[in-house]
């Protein structure tokens, strides 16, 4: 057996993995050879590394398969890698200010960011089960470490064990349906387990083997039922690691959630979309619900991401092209979001620390009218409220619900979307009408920077990004189909 | 045909029963070395499928690395196993209910098991029979698998970055042995005459 | 399936004449040697106290990192076996492969070196 890599040429459509994987590599090396206090340095040149990858994608057009079907590149991955690549570069900035009281100013802070990002990167791109696995592992196994970086603070200690032993969980259910699924059509790419499939390879050990893989990958997007590590993690874990997680990965698991089921198990489209519609019902109903009684911002801000998870998988149920547009949109839109909020939750700093209790946001307004505004407005915007971009981001999963002619699933949606404004609100009460009781240092000017862009593209969607997002999410949902 | 028969129902009882006692022995370290027998065994069974490499695999990474790794751990957590394992009888009934469910379905797919003729023809890798197991992994392993394979290089890379980050801490203040300093060392660094006015001191 | 069997008949000839000798130093002294047992015979002698408490320690987290990253150069060398096997199969895209591979963990070997994880304090 050859390999199709036959010169660097033929190497195109991998090009961005290839340049990051590099950069992460001799990042690392610069750090361990300049001398202390280099970590602001590298953070700042993988700030600037993610950047040129992301314009690499862009600008690399070759899209098909490479390494013998195991790489894939198309319009879809694409578009998945930009929105990742920026949150990942986004969350990056968010740590500068923070980094040296969240003890993450070492240099492989950095380093490890840029290596989880490129196992994302393989995932969105994977198209063989073995690949898929490998990117996600590869993912996983930097964030663990990660999460867990603040060694001497033991929540984060347990935050990272949390992660590790569910995640170790979560890959093991996985290979066991991915080892079904190999064992009943025997093939691992992604487009020949559809040709066998139709080829009558389907049978009940496929379908036990479906099961097991869309499991494994809900313990990742966290939909409910496996949401649990989430609270707990994002609670514990330092708050610019939070934000990573909340951001890039969810959006890559997202991905690896759609092409699977899209490209490998569309004829069994009836099997999988029961599944897919009950996670998506629970996690927005269990969201709206558990988000109610929380008085810690991170807590809370897990439980919206498991509401918004549910609300993009509302897209995937309809299992149509539509649908995949909605997905992509909806995870474009969560993604400015949260970094956004992140970036509000990062400014809260006192004298003595950084602040998460809801309670201590009380009179936000008076003192900081900027990060209060802008929070505002992003809550409004999780709570869908038109003109802003939240609102259009569960119009195209609720429209392509309807579409799909599954009614009572978006009449579901909305009613958790409405109960879930009751804690969004709450927040925004707490800002505006109560009296402050701590007073808050200025924030640092690139958390202002950030906080300004995600509200302003937020504020002015409709009359800015929304159509050529949708446009650029629509040619990405056609590429699967 | 029996003898090798005789070698899997040798192989799989002694994999379950060491398994069994891994969850139940009352000591951690007996555990552990059951854990060892299970993967000996589970090796055998490699073997017998025809697996030679995956059954050396298992035997120098599990039984030689990772067990070690687990009798350290085992040693390191300062836990009362006692007293974790307290709650053991409380959750064996739904820890059962969990296993008779995993059961069913594993009867369901072994009894539903219909491999089409296509799939056996068409599979990614068909088995062949005329080299060696391991010889036919390394064939496609760092060729047709290359993406793969250095991927898990790059998993192996931040296993080691993690592992570092999160347990290396340099204790502050202990005098190190620096070699080269200790040989470049000059006699002027060393020795000071002093002259030393009698009757005073220094 | 028998003729696989038979090339490890004599690993498994080994084990089974390893057992029964191992075996047999274990049950010889039941059945040959003297026994006299009494209570204070068999009871823990520790200078003349009963043991304070458990024998075992908490082992410094030193050790871990030591297995952890034996561990992980066991699995790259795990690697060579296969490649070494099939050499003249995989012509010099296969050496450039495992060259890159062991690269990628050369650099890691650097990192662990200059980060002092290699030294014991």
């Amino acid at each position: 057996m050859i390999s199709d890599v036959t010169d660097f040429a033929s190497l195109a459509p991998a090009y961005p993995e290839l340049a990051l994987a590099i950069g992460a590599i001799v990042l690392l090396m610069i750090g361990v050879f300049t001398k202390s206090n280099s970590a602001n340095m590298i953070m700042g040149v993988a700030i600037g590394l993610l950047a040129a990858v992301t314009v690499l994608v862009i600008i690399q057009t070759e899209s098909g398969l490479v390494f013998n079907g195991g790489f894939i590149q198309d319009e879809f991955a694409r578009y998945m890698k930009v929105v990742v690549l920026v949150g990942s570069a986004l969350t990056l900035v968010l740590s500068v200010s923070s980094a040296a009281e969240h003890a993450l100013n070492k240099f492989e802070y950095p380093v490890l960011i840029l290596l989880a990002t490129l196992g994302m990167m393989m995932m969105i791109s994977a198209n063989d089960l073995i690949s898929l696995y490998v990117g996600l592992e590869l993912q996983a196994l930097a964030l663990y470490v990660v999460a867990a970086m603040k060694r001497d603070s033991g929540r984060a200690t347990e935050a990272g064990l949390k992660y590790f032993v569910l995640g170790a969980l979560s890959s093991g259910m996985f290979l066991y349906g991915a080892s079904l699924v190999y064992g009943f059509t025997g093939q691992t790419q992604l487009d020949e387990i559809t040709r066998m499939i139709s080829l009558g390879g389907s049978g009940i050990g496929l379908t036990f083997g479906l099961v097991f893989i869309l499991a494994g990958l809900a313990f990742k997007i966290s939909a409910v039922p496996f949401h649990m590590w989430t609270p707990d993690v994002y609670e514990g874990a330092p708050t610019p690691v939070t934000a990573f997680f909340a951001a890039a990965p969810k959006v890559a698991a997202m991905a690896l959630f759609v092409r699977v089921v899209y490209s490998s198990f569309e004829p069994i489209a009836r099997d999988w979309q029961q599944i897919v519609i009950f996670i998506s019902i629970a996690s927005m109903v269990l969201a709206a619900f558990a988000g109610i009684g929380q008085s810690n911002i991170k807590r809370l801000i897990a439980y919206s991401s498991i509401g918004n998870v549910g609300f993009a998988l509302v897209g995937l149920s309809a299992a149509s092209e539509v649908g995949v547009q909605g997905v992509a949109v909806y995870m474009a839109i969560y993604m400015v979001m949260t970094v956004g909020l992140f970036a509000c939750v990062l400014s809260l700093k006192t004298d003595n620390g950084y602040v998460e209790a809801i309670a201590d946001l009380a009179g936000l307004s008076r003192g900081r009218p900027f990060v209060a505004g802008i929070m505002a407005i992003l809550l409004f915007s999780m709570i869908g409220l038109p003109p802003l971009a939240g609102f259009f981001a569960k119009w195209h999963v609720f429209i392509a619900a309807i579409e799909a002619q599954l009614y009572v699933l978006a009449v579901i949606g909305v009613v958790a979307s409405a109960i879930s404004a009751f804690y969004y609100l709450k927040i925004i009460r707490t800002m505006y009408f109560d009296e402050p009781i701590l007073q808050f240092s200025a924030a640092p000017g690139e958390l202002r920077l950030v906080m300004g862009v995600t509200g302003f593209l937020v504020l002015s969607y409709y009359v800015t990004v929304g159509a050529p997002l949708a446009d650029m999410a629509s040619v990405a949902a056609k590429s699967l189909f | 045909m029996t003898l090798p028969l005789f070698f899997f129902y040798l192989f799989s009882a002694t994999c379950i029963g060491a398994a069994v006692m891994v969850i139940s022995s009352r000591n951690p370290v007996h555990s552990v070395l059951f854990l060892i027998l299970a993967f000996v065994n589970a090796a055998g069974i490699f073997l017998l499928a025809g697996a030679e490499f995956l059954a050396m695999i298992l035997i120098v990474v599990y039984v030689g690395a990772v067990a070690v790794l687990f009798l350290f751990v085992v040693m390191m957590l300062d836990v009362d196993f006692a007293e974790l394992r307290k709650g053991f009888l409380q959750h064996l009934p739904i820890g059962m209910l969990i296993g008779l469910i995993f059961l069913i379905e594993l009867v369901l797919v072994a009894v539903g098991f219909v491999v089409s003729p296509q799939v056996a023809a068409e599979s990614v890798l068909p088995i062949n029979d005329t080299i060696s197991n391991t010889r036919a992994l390394g064939q496609v392993l760092y060729t047709r698998y290359v993406y793969l394979f250095q991927a898990a290089g790059l998993v192996l890379l931040v296993a080691m970055i993690g592992a570092i980050v999160l347990t290396l801490r340099h204790r502050k203040n202990i005098k190190r042995q620096d070699i080269g300093r200790q040989v470049g060392r000059k006699r002027s660094e060393a020795v000071k005459t002093v002259k030393v006015e009698s009757g005073k001191g220094l | 399936m028998n003729e696989l069997l038979s090339q490890y008949l004599p690993v498994i000839l080994f084990i089974g004449l390893s057992a029964v000798i191992g075996a047999a130093l274990l049950f010889v002294p039941f059945m040959v040697a003297v026994k006299n047992p009494d209570p204070e015979k068999v009871s823990a002698y520790e200078c003349g106290f009963d043991p304070f408490d458990d024998a075992r320690m908490k082992f410094d987290v030193r050790f871990y990192l030591v297995a952890i990253l034996f561990i992980i150069f066991d699995l790259e060398v795990a690697f060579l076996f296969p490649w070494a096997v099939a050499f003249g199969d995989v012509g010099w895209f296969g050496f450039w492969s495992m060259m890159i591979f062991l690269g990628v963990l050369t650099i890691g070997f650097i990192y662990e070196w200059r980060k002092g994880a290699l030294e014991w304090d």
